[in-house]
């Protein structure tokens, strides 16, 4: 059958066939629970699409704001019977919104500047980081952050000390008797703001066994690009990684952040062929570590502890159980439920910062379910969500310390703090 | 003078007002894909009083409106007419009281019928309409279609539980129906309101009955070679006395389309149909009944018999079951659902009636059914770009209806006519059966400006065979 395509890439229209309108998305959509629109949910993101490619509306406006407006969480993917591949549909869209010009104005190419010529650099990326760290160490940034909104105040990490934001070595040898070989990436984040979760990460893999190796000349992962309509430059980014972790020669590709791992794993799509051993090598680390099973932790640690899913692990790689059966193994954790686990907390890469409203809205939700749960400890395994989540705590007052799961699991191997 | 879309901007603010033309678009029809019209513009109320405005706006420039909930319903009850207006409630979403004595709740009517039951489930209580849907569709849509759901066999559709309701009139005057205690003097108003298909008024608040969760439940899957020797263990099970929660059907095509999905549950993909039989009550009376159905099902034919672990595995098999709709999305582009309701010792002659309607049409057919209930959905897959094929489907979906009728059933048992089968109420009403319908709906809306077209026939000819007058001429095809 002939497939009318017109502005959308026909991989968009073929994708679109999936969705036969049953609605079971919508209450799974941050954006619909919030809006209440049938044009903010993923089912009229889908019928715009189908729309468009069908020429019966055209490439407009709208489902420029709404593929900008979407989170890209992938909760109606994880809701969808009919496993219409939204990520994959939205990343098209974007980039074609892009290329038609319906995304004017200056934030866009800064936006596209910065993610091109600074994250996947090392020393760039350093040298901004380490510019903001002191400015935070001779407190400008306290006057400089007086002109920001409350909100975006909140968000600004801490920049830890330069210790904790050194390279990793190239090889980790296994402790114990050896159960795998597996490559690490590091980021291009987590390095800089997460140095110690890398650290963390690192320690526990060669713990339980692994000998690690952190190849020199990989990349950043290419999510922030595809996400924000620069896909043909995420997908140079990706074929650099898959040759380079290729080369390394492992059985796994380790990743301590759900975004990275979500988009190492769309690699599959990004570059077909090419992209599929590398995609199928790529685990989260708890994943990883669930599969093989814990070496015994030797620590305790007390406290309830809310678990939160990041969107690109739950929906994006299928991973939720693992990460929870980890944590229930440290002694004196107490695993608390709470109402909204599964849902976006509102970062969403760059989110926070191009929609700020609808990413405090959605970051509302979110804390007034942990709010309710009264935790010591929130876990997530996501530099963005890491980052957001503090923020949340840090607005509302709350007392819990929020932490990658891996940096919990390290502790109960090490017990530095006690 | 202002335009209407700017006085609807002055009532519900700029932000609730949609009126460009791709989000028109996007609305231009709910879960029926069938028949799309795109409304004049859409707004987004708050409360009853915003409601009551917007209607008031309307009647003064002459343009229909139609409520419209999750837009999750399958016969087009929230379709617009050229020109309507359409009052999308999703934003009235809020739980306005709990009485866990007297087991009641009132609530709005944007409130997604599944969250009812998690917000109460601390008083040990539950909502009791499950629709498949539930997970989005609300408690007004439901209000307004009489939704059912897989466990209506033993707790009743809507009407059972809906107890007062306040009602925007469609002259902007609001009304209260019903009472809270249940004991309401005067007409049962609230019994014609629900499922009079948004034909009354719009439902602004609904007073539901909640009902205890029961101390025990029992599932059992019966794996049976086909779907009619599965139908006959149903009509065995009904007729042995027990009263089952819930009985409910699925064939081999439904059962493989579930597993390729994310509700997976772990279903036989080379069984011919599976029967899915929930038990619920006391207990100490439950491990009696569930040997008497095992046994039932046994004798029947099943070649297997499995019995849900604990909570988690039965809330996968329930997942499977609601996700089958959806779930067909993997064997074409577009779904027709249909749904009629027969007298349940029929269900084996139907179903190899409705098997042979499909095969003979060449059309793409699965069945997942409230069979308990003796309510069919025969799902029809197909691509709306290949005209030959809905011709073929519509063709299909009509004799399955007439057959339906014939053994002494009706054309719906929970989706409602709406647009979709508004030319074939009169398998099942005379004039004067529709005319004394009309009269009811004419004392609440006597000029038929609160969601017009529903219900009831606007042609005398059959509009049916013809995919053209069925909206498909704005798609491109082959």
């Amino acid at each position: 059958m002939a497939e009318p395509v017109t502005g959308l890439p026909s991989q968009v229209y073929t994708r679109s066939l999936a969705c036969v309108h049953c609605g079971l998305c919508l209450s799974a959509c941050p954006t619909y629970r919030v809006t209440g629109r049938e044009t903010s949910s993923p089912r009229g993101r889908i019928y715009l699409m189908r729309g468009v490619a069908e020429g019966r509306i055209e490439l407009g406006e709208l489902l420029a704001e709404e593929a900008y407006l979407c989170l890209g969480c992938r909760a109606c993917e994880t809701a969808c019977p009919s496993g219409v591949e939204f990520g994959a549909m939205l990343e098209e869209t974007r980039a074609a919104v892009d290329e038609a010009g319906l995304r004017g104005g200056l934030q866009p190419r800064l936006e596209r500047m910065i993610l091109r010529q600074v994250v996947p650099h090392r020393r760039r990326l350093r040298l901004l980081i380490g510019l903001l760290a002191l400015a935070q160490r001779t407190r400008i940034d306290r006057v400089a952050s007086l002109l920001l909104p409350r909100s975006l105040r909140a968000l600004l990490p801490e920049i830890p000390a330069r210790a904790d934001r050194r390279q990793p070595p190239e090889r980790i040898p296994a402790e114990g008797e050896q159960r795998g070989r597996v490559a690490f990436l590091t980021g291009c984040v987590m390095p800089e703001i997460f140095g110690s979760v890398n650290a963390a990460t690192l320690r526990v893999l060669s713990r339980n066994g692994f000998e690690v190796v952190v190849p020199r000349d990989q990349t950043c992962c290419g999510a922030l690009q595809a996400h924000a309509g620069d896909l043909d430059f995420a997908r140079g980014l990706a074929r650099r990684n898959a040759a380079v972790f290729e080369a390394a020669g492992v059985d796994a590709i380790v990743v301590n952040s759900a975004g990275c791992g979500a988009a190492m794993r769309s690699a599959e799509h990004w570059i077909p062929g090419e992209g599929a051993s590398y995609a199928g090598k790529v685990r989260d680390v708890c994943e990883l570590l669930d599969e093989v099973g814990l070496r015994p932790l030797t620590h305790s640690i007390q406290g309830r502890l809310c678990y939160d899913d990041p969107c690109h692990l739950i929906h994006g790689q299928g991973v939720s159980a693992a990460p929870r059966r980890l944590l229930e193994q440290i002694d004196g954790i107490e695993l608390v439920p709470h109402a909204d686990a599964s849902s976006c907390c509102g970062a969403a890469g760059t989110y926070n910062l191009t929609h700020r409203e609808m990413s405090q809205q959605v970051l509302e939700r979110k804390m007034d379910a942990l709010a309710a749960a009264d935790p010591d400890l929130i876990a997530t395994g996501n530099p963005g969500c890491l980052m957001q989540l503090r923020a949340g705590v840090r607005l509302r007052g709350m007392r819990a310390r929020v932490v990658h799961p891996v940096e919990l699991l390290d502790q109960a191997y090490q017990n530095p703090h006690g | 003078m202002p335009s209407l879309v700017e006085r609807l901007r002055s009532i519900v603010g700029d932000e609730a007002c949609l009126a460009r033309a791709e989000e028109l678009f996007v609305y231009e029809c709910d879960g029926l894909t069938l028949d799309p019209v795109r409304p004049s513009a859409v707004v987004l109320p708050r409360d009853t009083e915003q409601v009551a405005s917007v209607v008031r706006a309307c009647r003064e420039f002459g343009q229909p409106f139609v409520p419209r909930g999750a837009g999750t319903g399958l016969s087009g009850g929230a379709h617009p007419t050229p020109g309507a207006v359409i009052v999308e409630c999703s934003r009235m979403d809020r739980i306005l009281e709990v009485d866990a004595g007297n087991r009641i709740a009132r609530v709005q009517p944007g409130v997604v019928n599944a969250d009812l039951s998690v917000a109460v489930a601390t008083h040990g209580l539950f909502y009791a309409p499950d629709p498949s849907s539930q997970m989005a569709c609300t408690i007004g849509g439901n209000v307004a279609e009489n939704a059912g759901g897989p466990h209506t066999l033993k707790y009743g559709t809507t009407t059972n539980h809906v107890l007062a309701l306040e009602l925007v009139l469609p002259d902007g005057a609001v009304s209260r129906l019903g009472s809270a205690t249940g004991f309401a003097p005067g007409y049962d108003l609230v019994g014609a309101v629900v499922g009079s298909e948004g034909t009354l008024g719009i439902v602004t608040e609904v007073t539901v009955r909640l009902t205890p969760i029961p101390e025990g439940v029992e599932t059992l899957l019966g794996i049976f070679p086909d779907v009619v020797s599965a139908c006959r263990a149903v009509g065995r099970v009904i007729r042995s006395g027990l009263v089952p929660a819930a009985l409910e059907i699925l064939d081999q095509r439904t059962i493989r389309a579930v597993e390729d999905s994310v509700y997976a549950a772990g279903l036989p993909r080379d069984a011919g149909a599976v029967l899915v039989a929930e038990l619920d009550g006391a207990a100490c009376a439950l491990p009696a009944q569930v040997e008497k159905v095992r046994a039932i099902i046994g004798e029947e034919g099943a070649s297997e018999v499995r019995v849900a672990r604990d909570e988690q595995e039965r809330a996968l098999f329930w997942k499977a079951r609601k996700g089958a709709f959806g779930a067909m999305g993997r064997l074409a582009p577009d779904l027709y659902v249909h749904d009629a309701v027969v007298p349940r010792a029929v269900l084996p002659e139907i179903l190899a009636t409705v098997c042979e309607i499909g095969d003979r049409h060449g059309v793409t057919l699965s069945n997942v059914f409230h069979a308990g209930d003796g309510n069919l959905h025969p799902n029809i897959s197909f691509d709306r770009r290949d005209p030959d094929e809905l011709r073929r489907v519509i063709a299909a979906g009509t004799e399955i209806l007439e057959a339906c009728v014939r053994v002494g059933g009706v054309i719906t048992g929970e989706h409602g006519i709406g647009t979709e089968k508004r030319d074939f109420i009169g398998l099942v009403f005379n004039e004067a059966d529709l005319d004394a319908m009309k009269r009811v709906r004419d004392a609440f809306n006597p000029d038929g400006v609160c969601n017009p077209g529903k219900i009831f026939p606007t042609t005398r000819f059959c509009v049916e065979s013809n995919p053209k007058a069925r909206g498909y001429d704005r798609v491109p095809l082959a």
